[in-house]
């Protein structure tokens, strides 16, 4: 029997079979930030385990820092510092590779993971963050652990890991016109629910999966740990190949040559057998918008909340009249036409250039509404020094929106900073959930376009729906 | 670790689905470059009346008088999902909670529970919450049994038991392989050279 592209990655990494369905893996790469690197380096160093290899583990700085222009070690969080330094110092004292504030390429770790090819088809990636299944789309197999796991990985350079079950979304078609990748994901969540992949590795597939980029590929997985997956993964093909060649960690010469040919091979066989599979046909999928505080809760622009009968799939009634009472909405309310006090353009989700330049598109020549307040974050240092190099900074800038350094930003309180009570914010960025982006904040998930159009409009609006 | 082998607690009954880690511990409280000081940030948002204050908010489950004290918690489907801070397993630890039984759990989280001492038991959690309090957990024979006597199996997997009732550092454990991981290390380089560094 054939076999999947997660098996052979888990084969020729199982460095021992320890019984019931649990292996010892192999870890080719490690990623720490500092909200939990630093305390995984002290605890490790307070236990007398060194790094048992340093050049194999890298740290940068994005979920604490500040993102304000003109930042430093400070942030509004009175004790952010703290964390700043102890990652600093225990990654200096460690030996890693660390991406400090300053340093160009620093930035949100599942953006410049992919950027600097840290991340390559068929390694085995962990960081402490569930969004490492980002990475999945350049055919690695990387997800997001605890931090004693990361211990357990920097101390050993393996991890004890349960065998996940094997799921294939096949998409098939093409995505109509203004739908993306992140459209995609809320679509899949709508429809298969926030533990719909639960326990599984996700292979997405099909013309449509191969029809994205890079950047849009890693939107798509980002969302696969809103699925509850164990992370995604795509085989990778001659668009990632175009992508990683000549960056900064990728192989090169007859190194580059001999990967190429060992990556040729990741790929599921015709006859592997998935445990679970799924059909999905891009035409389906409409620009999403979420209306709840689960990313499942999302429906198409111009849709209405919907009433319980019409979730009851996914939703308990509870979780559904909390949703709604938490988001000031009820049932049968437009969503699009919603006034906002906030648009939020950043994450790991959607701040590549790709979506910069998109969102840029929507803002050229048009204001932000008079008291919506409108921030861009790009992902990384590289990103933004892309963006400012086409000029797109001064299309947010003009247009009314903040321009900042990278980081997490107000995805959720890095820099101690987030959205006020009772707030509605159209944001671009993974998670909904109830005072995620501050204290009784309204969250709406969308596209980066979505977000765009809604911030000129000051209410959620679809792209389409400006004059 | 601390070895589990039984508990008898009441349970207190959370019975939500998607309590997300956010909810669990909110970035917010996580204040120090550490795994202590977090049982005072747990479910923070839903257990005060203010944003960083710390006036009980009467209506919330933990405040309830009748739950002092319980090491036992109930809840809903996809439990712990979210994000991947093990905060939130450090403040359900700190707080005195040694199981958490739920439909459903994240799998980063549950994870997370494993190594901090707390059992995940999934299964129906509203049928706990309805029966006579206090309820025993026994690990090694993977029981729940309520005050009446009566006995629920569920199932965890081999790995995650045997670190619970051992109360095993998974570090020490894997080190024991530690030469296997070289050898394997060393062949492997030859075969994957631009995975190594």
């Amino acid at each position: 029997m054939g076999r999947t592209l997660f098996e052979k990655i888990w084969n020729r990494h199982l460095v021992k079979d320890l019984g019931a369905g649990t292996g010892l893996v192999l870890i080719d790469r490690v990623l720490l930030h500092e909200r939990t690197g630093g305390v995984a380096l002290e605890s490790l160093a307070e236990a007398g385990h060194p790094v048992a290899s340093p050049g194999q583990v890298f740290a940068t700085m994005d979920h604490i820092v500040d993102t304000r222009p003109g930042r430093t070690d400070r942030t509004i969080m009175p004790t952010g510092t703290a964390f700043i330094t102890a990652t600093r110092d225990a990654a200096l004292a460690a030996g890693i590779t660390l991406f400090d504030l300053g340093d160009p390429r620093q930035g949100i770790v599942h953006v410049i993971a992919p950027e600097l090819a840290i991340v390559l088809p068929g390694l085995t990636l962990v960081c402490p963050d569930s969004h490492t299944c980002s990475q999945g789309a350049l055919g690695a197999l990387a997800w997001g652990i605890g931090s004693s796991e990361a211990e357990h990985a920097l101390a050993t350079t393996t991890l004890r890991v349960t065998r996940p079950r094997t799921m294939r979304i096949t998409i098939e078609g093409v995505l109509g016109a203004g739908v993306t990748a992140k459209d995609l994901a809320l679509h899949l969540l709508a429809r298969f629910g926030a533990s719909g992949a639960k326990g599984h590795i996700v292979e997405y597939a099909g013309s449509a999966v191969r029809a994205l980029d890079i950047e849009a590929r890693l939107t798509l997985c980002n969302m696969a740990t809103e699925f509850g997956a164990f992370s995604a993964i795509i085989a990778p093909d001659e668009t990632v190949l175009a992508y990683l060649q000549g960056r900064p960690f990728a192989p090169t010469g007859a190194m580059w040559a001999r990967a190429v040919a060992d990556w040729a091979t990741l790929v599921s066989d015709a006859d592997a057998v998935f445990d679970t599979e799924h059909a999905v046909d891009a035409g389906d999928v409409r620009p999403m918008v979420t209306w709840g505080t689960s990313p499942q809760q999302a429906v198409p622009l111009g849709q209405p909340v919907p009433d319980f009968a019409q979730v009851s799939g996914r939703d308990t009634a509870e979780a559904h009249a909390r949703a709604l009472d938490y988001m000031g909405l009820t049932v049968g309310d437009a969503i699009v036409g919603a006034p906002i006090d906030a648009a939020f353009i950043g994450s790991c989700t959607n701040a590549r250039l790709s979506d910069l330049r998109r969102a840029a598109a929507i803002l050229k020549g048009r204001r932000v509404a008079a008291g919506v307040r409108a921030i861009c974050v790009p992902g990384s240092g590289a990103v933004k020094a892309a963006a400012e190099a086409e000029g797109l900074d001064r299309v947010f800038l003009d247009a009314g929106f903040e321009w900042r350094e990278p980081g997490c930003s107000m995805c959720f309180f890095a820099g101690g900073e987030s959205f006020g009570a009772d707030e509605r914010v159209i944001t671009s960025t993974n998670r909904n959930f109830e005072s995620r982006q501050g204290p009784g904040t309204r969250s709406h998930l969308a596209s980066p376009e979505t977000v765009a159009a809604s911030a000129i409009a000051g209410r959620i609006a679809a792209p389409g729906d400006l004059s | 670790m601390t070895p589990f082998s039984t508990l008898t607690s009441i349970a207190v009954p959370l019975i939500r689905d998607n309590v997300d880690t956010d909810a669990i511990i909110p970035s917010r409280e996580m204040k120090t470059v550490g795994k202590r000081g977090l049982a005072d940030g747990l479910f923070a948002g839903w257990r005060y009346t203010a944003v960083g204050g710390r006036v009980p908010e009467p209506g919330f489950v933990l405040n309830d008088p009748a739950y002092a004290g319980a090491a036992i918690l109930l809840g809903g489907a996809n439990f712990g999902c979210g994000s991947s801070r093990e905060h939130a397993a450090w403040a359900l630890a700190e707080y005195g909670f040694r199981a958490v039984i739920a439909q459903s759990f994240n799998p980063i989280f549950r994870g997370n529970c494993v190594r901090n001492g707390i059992v995940p038991i999934a299964c129906n959690a509203q049928a706990f919450a309805d029966a006579p309090q206090p309820l025993t957990i026994d690990l090694p024979v993977q029981t729940v049994t309520d005050a009446a006597g009566h006995a629920t199996s569920f199932a965890i997997d081999d790995e995650a038991k045997a670190m619970l009732v051992g109360g095993l550092d998974a570090i020490a454990l894997t080190l024991r392989h530690r030469d296997a991981i070289a050898a394997f290390r060393q062949a492997d380089a030859v075969r994957r050279p631009w995975a190594y560094r």
